[in-house]
């Protein structure tokens, strides 16, 4: 049997009632916090860097601050506690570079009970892969532009 | 007093770039994704008119940690390689910058998940 029109109209109204509001004031206030935080510790990863190796170039120390972040987000995904992060910070967690390694990370967790290479590796850029395929165009896409200028 | 001004400002440009990201989630539900797609593509647009390296020498690790930096990244090995090798470089220089964090993010989340169980979602 199929719900006639009047009837998905007033199921939906009813949905939309009572969904839960989101609340955008404390979802903005955790997501900058969150997001200042992590920035300042690939600062600080930055800065120590800096200090330690004292003949490495910009690049190699920007380089990198970028592994040691993502070797940090790798483990605290491993035990669950990136996932927390998450839930506090929102966007907060998904923008800095550490969201990225979260969203290549946890899906190979996530599928790797259906095997190594059909599970694990086959889902790992189930969320990362748009971003990968994204940014290397545009990148092919810019370098050829600035052949032609 | 220098280093906490810098510090400062790598929080308020990091912070402020992430609560754009919420507001975009919470105005049209994006997923993280697409977030992340956005904001890659910004970091792209941004260094390929040259405006990302003024950004970074005023904010510092505020710019370069989101996804932005990722993407400048990217950008930046294309253009520097279509300078010194052309098409091949232009091909090839957005991957070479941005090795690190691939490779990174690769071998980590294949050793992480075969050493780590599943766990339910919070």
């Amino acid at each position: 049997m199929k719900p006639d029109k009047e009837e998905t109209k007033v199921y939906l109204e009813k949905v939309r009632e009572n969904m839960p509001k989101t609340r955008h004031i404390s979802t903005m206030i955790r997501a900058f916090i969150t997001g200042g935080i992590i920035c300042c510790i690939g600062q600080g990863i930055t800065d120590l860097l800096k200090f330690l190796l004292k003949n490495a170039d910009e690049t190699e120390i920007g380089g990198l601050t970028t592994i040691i972040m993502i070797a940090l987000t790798g483990i605290l995904t491993g035990f669950g506690i990136y996932d927390r992060i998450g839930n506090f910070g929102g966007a907060g967690s998904i923008v800095p570079i550490t969201g990225f390694a979260n969203s290549v990370v946890s899906p190979a967790i996530e599928h790797r009970r259906e095997g190594i290479v059909l599970g694990l590796c086959a889902n790992m850029f189930s969320i990362a892969g748009p971003v990968i395929v994204f940014g290397i165009s545009a990148s092919v896409i810019v370098g050829v532009i600035y052949l032609f200028i | 007093m220098e280093i906490f001004l810098t510090y400062l400002t790598v929080f308020a440009v990091g912070g402020f770039i992430c609560l754009i990201g919420q507001i975009l989630i919470n105005l049209t539900k994006l997923t993280s994704a697409r977030i992340l797609v956005i904001f890659l593509l910004a970091g792209v647009f941004l260094e390929a008119i040259g405006v990302f390296g003024y950004l970074k020498d005023f904010a510092h690790a505020g710019v370069t940690i989101p996804i932005l930096g990722f993407g400048s990244n990217l950008a930046k090995g294309a253009i520097e390689g279509a300078r010194i090798s052309g098409l091949f470089g232009a091909l090839t220089g957005g991957v070479k910058a941005a090795a690190a964090g691939l490779a990174g993010a690769i071998f980590i989340g294949f050793v992480v998940a075969l050493i780590s169980k599943a766990r339910s979602k919070p």
